[in-house]
């Protein structure tokens, strides 16, 4: 048979990026098309202090952040200009009281509604008013499959406990579950037992994502780079495990940067298909993008619509498409596979945004980082610096901050 | 513990699937084209897919879709089921149609 269908290339793992179907018609740009998904970060407020935290570590204060009519005039625009799906985010996304009127009016206008969230604040009758407000999916993180291990990284008493609960209640409310595992050095020996808690709370879908070095990950780095024997160890469980729960289970395998062979293509390609909402109002080409020195965002609070910020921001035109490219990726044959790699990557490891992701193996800087993570995994720390909003506070002894 | 729940179907005329809660199908305004949704994805389903899929509301059985397709385009019967059949498999097999229960959305 002739395809059916044609993946518009969101899952990162997925091979095939069929989104030139989708920019074919009713496309107003030229190189790049309508963005597909948005993640709003509603809040950097959060009851846990991971120490891999993607987000920023000059966190945005809750008085900064956007109002409930100001989410809801995005949403709106956001609907209008094609965008698809909502990804509620943060921070941790419950902490915002209006949270359910802001899934409602997501479903008002028409958009695919996901929860990434750490569950730890839910209760049964929010979770409830989320599903009855038209919350099409949840994501929730977990630290480890036991409290020992996922209370200490989450540096919340009580937390694996609560998001266990709370994921039960999701699935009883049938509302469809992704388990988000966040991979480390200091938790990747509970893999195997994760699988099987997935399996156990009935999950959809398992996401395996080795943690990415941005924010407060960059800061916590060897405390938390995992072995290369780890990650041959990883590749072989996840491997068994999709095979034994085909049909069961969906896992996506997010493999670490540092012992790649070629950069992710990250985003879809800078300014391509998503782009990020920060608590605040700051549209960025990705979460991490306030890390590059040098670059304007626009907010949502200025003069200008969301389509013209998207179409005309010099932040999203800067690394737009492979024009911006310098050698090695200028002349490579993957340049528009994987546009390079992760601009954000590029300047935290080289200090230029507009060098090669040295997660490739062409970076010049490969084989350096390379080492790098070799030597922290084997002589970095266990120590974690927990997040928060004083800068971070690093971990004594017995009680981890909790 | 329980043996976990499989979610793969084996679709035949007596099957009466639907989308699962997670999947959504669209009519996408903007670029005129339909759409399912997915968490972390977005398909494009060709147009003899959007038909079946519209006709998946886990009431009707298989039969009566293919019934109805048949006398639509006037066409053989047993051709239309084979093809209906094995479109719709393909799709459950990549998590895109489960059976009806109760309290799916």
């Amino acid at each position: 048979m002739s395809p059916t269908l044609t993946d518009a290339g969101v899952a990162a793992s997925d091979p095939h990026d069929g989104l030139a179907v989708l920019e074919a018609r009713g496309s107003t740009a030229e190189t790049f098309g309508i963005p597909l998904a948005v993640l709003a970060e509603l809040t950097h407020r959060c009851p846990l202090q991971c120490p891999y935290c993607s987000n920023p570590v000059e966190l945005d204060r809750g008085g900064s952040e956007l109002t409930t009519d100001e989410w809801k005039k995005v949403l709106t625009e956001l609907a209008q200009i094609g965008v698809l799906q909502i990804h509620f985010s943060g921070g941790e996304p419950t902490a915002r009281k209006d949270l359910v009127e802001l899934v409602q009016h997501a479903s008002d206008v028409g958009l695919y509604s996901n929860l990434i969230t750490s569950a730890v604040l839910l209760t049964r009758e929010k979770l409830s008013a989320l599903a009855d407000a038209g919350l099409c999916h949840v994501q929730i993180s977990f630290q480890g499959n036991e409290p020992m291990v996922a209370d200490r990284v989450a540096g919340l008493k009580n937390a694996h406990q609560k998001k266990i609960e709370v994921a039960r209640w999701t699935r009883e409310l049938d509302l469809p579950l992704t388990v988000n595992a966040v991979m480390h050095r200091q938790n990747l020996h509970q893999l195997a037992d994760i699988i099987q808690m997935a399996v156990d709370l009935d999950a959809d879908r398992l996401e395996v994502a080795n943690v990415q070095y941005y924010g407060w990950a960059l800061k916590n780095r060897a405390a938390l780079m995992p072995t290369l024997e780890q990650i041959e160890e990883t590749s072989r469980i996840v491997e068994e495990a999709e095979a034994r729960l085909k049909g069961i289970l969906a896992i996506d395998y997010v493999v670490p940067d540092y012992y790649a062979l070629r950069p992710k293509k990250c985003m879809g390609g800078w300014g391509r298909q998503f782009f990020n909402i920060s608590p605040a109002g700051k549209v960025l080409p990705c979460h991490a993008a306030e890390s590059i020195t040098g670059l304007e965002f626009e907010s949502v609070r200025s003069n200008h619509s969301i389509a013209w910020i998207w179409q005309n921001s010099e932040a999203f035109n800067r690394y737009r498409g492979t024009g911006w490219m310098k050698e090695p990726c200028k002349s490579c044959e993957f340049r528009e596979i994987d546009f390079g790699g992760c601009r954000c990557q590029a300047f935290a490891l080289t200090g230029d945004a507009g060098n090669t992701d040295p997660a490739c193996t062409l970076s010049p800087m490969h084989e350096q980082i390379f080492k790098q993570a070799e030597l922290e995994s084997a002589t970095g720390g266990d120590r974690f610096i927990y997040r928060n909003f004083a800068g971070g506070t690093p971990e004594t002894g017995g009680d981890h901050g909790a | 513990m329980a043996t976990p729940r499989n979610r793969n179907i084996s679709v035949s005329e007596t099957s009466r699937p639907v989308l699962p809660r997670h999947a959504r199908l669209k009519f996408d305004e903007t670029r005129k084209v339909w759409v399912i949704l997915a968490p972390e994805r977005v398909l494009a389903p060709d147009e003899i897919a959007v038909e079946v899929l519209q006709l998946c509301d886990g009431v009707r059985s298989v039969a009566d879709m293919v019934d109805h397709l048949a006398a639509k385009y006037s066409a053989e019967r047993e051709a239309i089921a084979t093809d209906v059949i094995a479109m719709l498999q393909d799709l459950a097999d990549k998590g895109f149609l489960t059976e009806a229960r109760e309290k799916t959305a």
